[in-house]
């Protein structure tokens, strides 16, 4: 992965909100950043393809349209780890999926446009992959901000 | 919520355009005016519908390499007073209340911590373990050792 610099650390540290509603969003970014409107979009560009970033535009509440978002795990056996990654991946439904480290070695999210969704993925899950899945939807939120600066 | 609210929801969810007018051009795919796209863009940010609208770093790639994932078992009469103070400490980026699943997950309050190293995750979660005292059973930390996928909502066009 190219390293990044100074600028693209800025740029990752005033992005991650606030983005500005006007005709010339990114001009007005530039300005505050003191660069050029057009290294921005070729620098965002490359962020994107790096991944240095995962995505940038809305960040949406799917729970606020009478969808549901909910957490969920599995135990996969690990010589059919990569086999259930594709399976769980392959569910549009699924939007962010971790390995982590525990018997539950699988965690993913779900995002559903409608509360029923979420039942009908893990069943498809569950008849896709033979495992079980369980689901840990929020029942309480204490905190929610994202937002780290890079370190490197 | 209406269908051109929907239209504009699958219209950006994978991203907003990298060009100079990016809301003009979504407006020119949707069919409607530039400003209707930004009003409607405010009035789903002011509903509470869109969170924010800005940039997702992978947190690896800028440095946050070690991400655990800090589960406790918290006595049910104080999950709520105590989940709201591990909420706020500063280096906690989600925190959540969320059924067991006994007796495989005994764990009723989550909370994210990231750091340069497991080291720092895990003194972050010893000063969580702090707070909780007496009212903590048990524990546990779930190291992230892999993005798996990252693509945020998608939903049918």
């Amino acid at each position: 992965m190219r390293e990044i610099d100074t600028v693209d650390r800025q740029i990752i540290a005033k992005m991650q909100g606030d983005f500005p509603l006007c005709e010339r969003p990114y001009a007005q970014v530039a300005e505050q950043l003191g660069i050029a409107e057009g290294d921005l979009l070729a620098r965002l560009e490359r962020l994107l393809a790096d991944k240095v970033l995962t995505r940038f535009g809305p960040m949406f509440q799917v729970e606020r349209m009478g969808g549901a978002f909910v957490l969920a795990a599995l135990s996969a056996p690990e010589e059919r780890y990569e086999e259930v990654t594709a399976l769980v991946n392959a569910l549009p439904q699924v939007a962010h999926n971790y390995r982590r480290e525990h018997a539950l070695n699988m965690w993913f999210v779900l995002a559903t446009e409608t509360q029923d969704g979420i039942a009908k993925a893990i069943a498809l899950i569950e008849r896709n992959t033979g495992l079980v899945v369980y689901a840990f939807p929020k029942e309480q939120e204490y905190f929610v901000e994202m937002k780290l600066e890079a370190r490197i | 919520m209406d269908q051109i609210d929907r239209a504009l929801i699958v219209a950006t969810q994978a991203g907003l355009p990298l060009v100079p007018r990016p809301y003009a051009q979504i407006a020119e795919q949707l069919g409607i005016a530039e400003a209707a796209v930004m009003a409607r863009l405010q009035g789903l940010l002011d509903s509470g519908m869109i969170r924010r609208i800005g940039a997702v770093p992978n947190h690896y790639a800028i440095g946050w390499t070690a991400n655990g994932m800090t589960v406790w078992d918290v006595v049910d009469e104080r999950v709520d007073e105590l989940g709201a103070l591990v909420g706020a400490l500063p280096f906690v980026t989600h925190c959540y209340r969320r059924p067991r699943a006994l007796p495989a997950w005994p764990y009723n309050l989550f909370a994210m911590v990231h750091g340069s190293s497991r080291d720092e995750c895990s003194s972050k979660a010893e000063e969580i373990r702090v707070l909780l005292g007496a009212a903590c059973r048990a524990n546990d930390i779930l190291y992230s050792t892999k993005i798996l996928k990252k693509t945020g909502l998608r939903i049918g066009a």
